[in-house]
């Protein structure tokens, strides 16, 4: 029987058996909501890894010596994920029983996908035209300006919280997901250049 | 100060005593070990003084190999039997190495997997190679420390693959090093460079070695070292740059080098001679004796120079700016750019890497000796010699991890430039009605096509209960340790079966080559195998009964009961009487023990650990 290949993807999961039963705003000492001070985050992380990285340990039992090595990865994946409003947003979501399923569900709100597809064929015109950078310059601060409305509201519908609201956001995600990958193609050609 | 301390059978080291720990840079083509005495690193000359030892090994059929110097005078003369730029080697696979191209005159032998160098002593594989090398290091540095040594930190190219660190973590095994840890070359030269000039900020670190290129950016940080992307080239430096002079010249002098290799590598030489020549003067006087005795002879200038090197040097500045992108900088945010290896000393790479970054990179610490010096600062740390506290290393994987999904594509399950240690899991459903077993298939790389991945390991996990497509559920979970080193595993979630595997790289060496070479090696033939893991084992009970009783010491009172304090104490003291036997089992055992009562200590000290992290810092401190 071939296997390889025989894999279907589910969906993400996130952060390993937590070493510490603690989500990720209470590993931090912060309180959870989707407004977060990036710079007071990277002290704290700076923090936390003073205090559990597993040069920290070289000497240590071996118990801590593990542990050590289990929490450092849960404050890298905690840090990783409170830092980008992106999956901050998604981060609160599973907290709260939602499930974003970027990878299993495709149905997305079709005016935003008219408005994708016309992106992506500017994106694909660019790849072809000899004289692409202003062209690139402008994509991508049109992308920039549509996750930056995306991201606002994002922080509103987490506020507020009800039933309707949490599916709103759950779209916005989904959609800063698809912005987010078309951004990084943009960057890419940017590179290319 | 006395570093050596022999302590009473059964009595526990000493907590403060000094741990002999050392960095090695084991370069492409020079190696370098250094260690920190009285509080100063630097790196240790030999007998003649000489600090850069070469990284060149030639193989005799009845005699111990020659490490150094005088292997690298015998290169023109022994070809096939003298390796050199052994590191390109590491952790490739044959196919690997052909596409290397006509770089390496060696003969292989024939078959798949791990590349074996035929020569007078038998095949060779790199990691035995490698292995010589840290050899004629480790014997340096026991002779000028004055023991046996309890550590080495040893560096790798940031920009090396899981195949590539594993690889070498073995030779250092193979050598007979306890490795504290695998080290990042430009975290090391960053750590060598922030504490000496106490500098903070972002900084480039541009390193150019003899065959590899390296591009980190750090934060630095009140002795925080924060690596915020990496980038580079594992196959690129001043060996291509020798091999395009080379070349040119054979052309020039009309000659065909591939029928006689000790040509070739006449002509290896000279080209670096030349090399070096034209980092002062104008031009470089260079001659090559064909086949038939005569000569030609020539002169190289700049331009003709400039054509042949700045191909090469010119493949650093994709990486440069891929590792701006990913930090998310500009040039402009940059403090310093700093320059590493030997080839940063030639004027038209330093020109480059000023035009990239647009400001003069400094170079004002040796780049050949940084890096084991930045390598011997940690290993102190490692040893337990100094207070950590006032630094700490956070450095990142250089290449995405995934593993195989349908139609041939990866899945990208840690992203490259993900602070380690990490772990990372993700679930995947069974495909098909009655499938009892996955194949994972795991790889490296940034592309999205898995024939464009390194593939680093293969594994299955069997036993799954048969059930309808798509209600299996499998966990794949990855792990990277603080060495950058990845083990994986595997669980399906409503049967429970599980498998782990460390991740042993396609074209490495299984533990068991490595527990054999141990044995047959000559160092270890002369000492009886079972005193050897004696000794190693009452090392390891010292190790952790000091570690247990420090730990006692400090949170003992305040977190267990008497009860629990009690079990603690009855293991102690039983690993402190097997410590005192002779039996090695019984000590792996006992320390077994100890390690089970202590595990809730440790998750108690941990979480209270969180509490003190955070604690002492207000939130209006922060802004």
């Amino acid at each position: 029987m071939r296997l390889r290949g025989e894999l279907h993807h589910l969906t993400p999961t996130g952060v390993v058996q937590a070493a510490v039963e603690k989500n990720f705003f209470e590993l931090f000492g912060l309180p959870v909501s989707f407004d977060v001070d990036t710079a007071d985050l990277a002290v704290r992380y700076r923090e936390l890894q003073r205090q559990f990285h597993p040069d920290r340990y070289a000497n240590a039992t071996g118990p801590e010596r593990r542990l050590s090595l289990e929490i450092t990865a849960q404050i890298n994946q905690g840090f990783q994920t409170l830092r980008e409003p992106l999956s901050r947003g998604r981060y609160l979501l599973a907290l709260r029983g939602v499930d974003t399923d970027e990878h299993t569900d495709t149905r997305m709100d079709p005016e935003f996908l008219v408005e994708q597809m016309e992106l992506r064929e500017s994106l694909d015109e660019v790849r072809h035209s000899a004289q692409g950078g202003e062209r690139l310059e402008q994509l991508a601060s049109r992308i920039d300006s549509l996750l930056r409305t995306r991201t606002e509201a994002l922080g509103r519908k987490l506020s507020g919280g009800d039933v309707d609201e949490l599916q709103h956001a759950r779209q916005l995600v989904r959609e800063m997901q698809f912005l987010k990958k078309t951004a990084s193609e943009i960057e890419e050609l940017q590179e290319a250049e | 100060m006395a570093l050596l301390q022999i302590s009473e059978p059964g009595q526990s080291t000493a907590p403060h005593q000094h741990r002999l720990a050392v960095g090695i840079d084991l370069g492409t083509t020079n190696s370098l070990v250094a260690s920190v005495r009285s509080g100063m690193a630097d790196t240790l000359p030999d007998a003649e003084g000489r600090h850069l030892l070469p990284s060149v090994v030639r193989y005799f059929g009845n005699a111990q190999p020659l490490v150094g110097e005088q292997a690298l005078a015998d290169a023109a003369t022994d070809p096939f039997n003298t390796i050199a730029s052994v590191k390109r080697l590491m952790g490739r696979g044959l196919d690997d190495v052909k596409t290397l191209g006509g770089a390496l005159p060696y003969n292989f032998e024939p078959g798949s997997g791990m590349p074996r160098i035929s020569t007078a002593a038998g095949p060779v594989s790199p990691v035995e190679v490698s292995a010589e090398i840290l050899r004629v290091l480790k014997l340096r540095a026991e002779l000028a420390l004055g023991g046996e040594l309890s550590g080495a930190v040893i560096t790798v190219p940031a920009y090396f693959d899981d195949s590539q660190r594993q690889a070498t973590k073995d030779a250092g095994r193979l050598a007979g090093l306890t490795v504290l840890r695998l080290l990042n070359e430009p975290t090391a030269a960053a750590v060598a460079y922030g504490l000496d000039k106490k500098a903070e900020g972002i900084f480039a670190i541009y390193d150019l070695g003899g065959g590899t290129f390296d591009l980190s950016i750090l934060r630095l940080n009140q002795g925080v070292f924060e690596v915020l992307a990496t980038a580079g080239d594992s196959a690129l430096g001043g060996d291509d740059m020798d091999h395009a002079i080379a070349h040119w010249m054979l052309q020039q002098a009309g000659v065909d080098a591939s029928a006689d290799p000790r040509i070739a590598r006449r002509a290896l030489r000279d080209a670096r001679k030349a090399k070096h020549v034209l980092s002062d003067a104008p031009w470089a006087e260079v001659s090559m004796t064909r086949p038939d005795g005569s000569v030609w002879q020539g002169r190289l200038g700049q331009e003709e120079f400039a054509a042949l090197v700045d191909p090469i040097i010119g493949r650093t500045a994709a990486p440069c700016r891929k590792a701006m992108r990913d930090a998310g900088i500009a040039p402009a945010d940059i403090t310093e750019v700093v320059l590493v290896g030997g080839s940063t000393r030639m004027p038209r790479v330093r020109q480059r890497a000023a035009d990239i970054f647009g400001r003069t990179p400094l170079a004002d610490i040796d780049p050949d000796r940084v890096v084991a010096i930045g390598a011997a600062i940690q290993a102190d740390v490692l040893a337990g010699n100094k207070s950590s506290e006032e630094m700490l290393l956070l450095d990142v994987i250089p290449l995405s991890l995934g593993i195989e999904i349908m139609g041939g594509m990866v899945e990208k399950i840690i992203p490259r430039n993900s602070t380690i240690p990490v772990a990372k899991a993700q679930d995947f459903t069974t495909f098909k009605d009655g499938q009892t077993a996955m194949a994972i298939h795991v790889l490296q790389g940034e592309r999205d096509l898995v024939s464009h991945c390194r593939s680093l390991a293969r594994f299955e996990l069997r036993g799954i209960p048969p059930m309808v497509a798509g209600a299996g559920r499998v966990r794949v979970t990855f792990q990277i340790d603080a060495d950058g080193l990845l083990s994986v595993s595997a669980q399906e979630l409503t049967s429970g079966v599980a498998s782990n595997v460390t991740v042993k790289p396609s074209y490495g060496l299984s533990d068991d080559e490595i527990e054999r070479m141990l044995r047959d090696s000559i160092v270890h033939a002369l000492e009886d195998n079972d005193v050897r893991s004696l000794r190693e084992r009452q090392v390891e009970a010292d190790r952790v009964v000091a570690a247990v009783e420090s730990a006692l010491a400090s949170d003992g009172a305040a977190l267990l009961s008497a009860q629990e304090r009690a079990s603690i104490d009855g293991e102690l003291a039983r690993l402190r009487s097997l410590r005192a036997g002779g039996d090695a089992a019984g000590i792996r055992e006992g320390i077994d023990a100890l390690d089970r009562v202590t595990q809730e200590f440790a998750a108690r000290r941990m979480n209270a650990g969180i509490g003190r992290a955070l604690s002492g810092h207000r939130l209006d401190e922060f802004g």
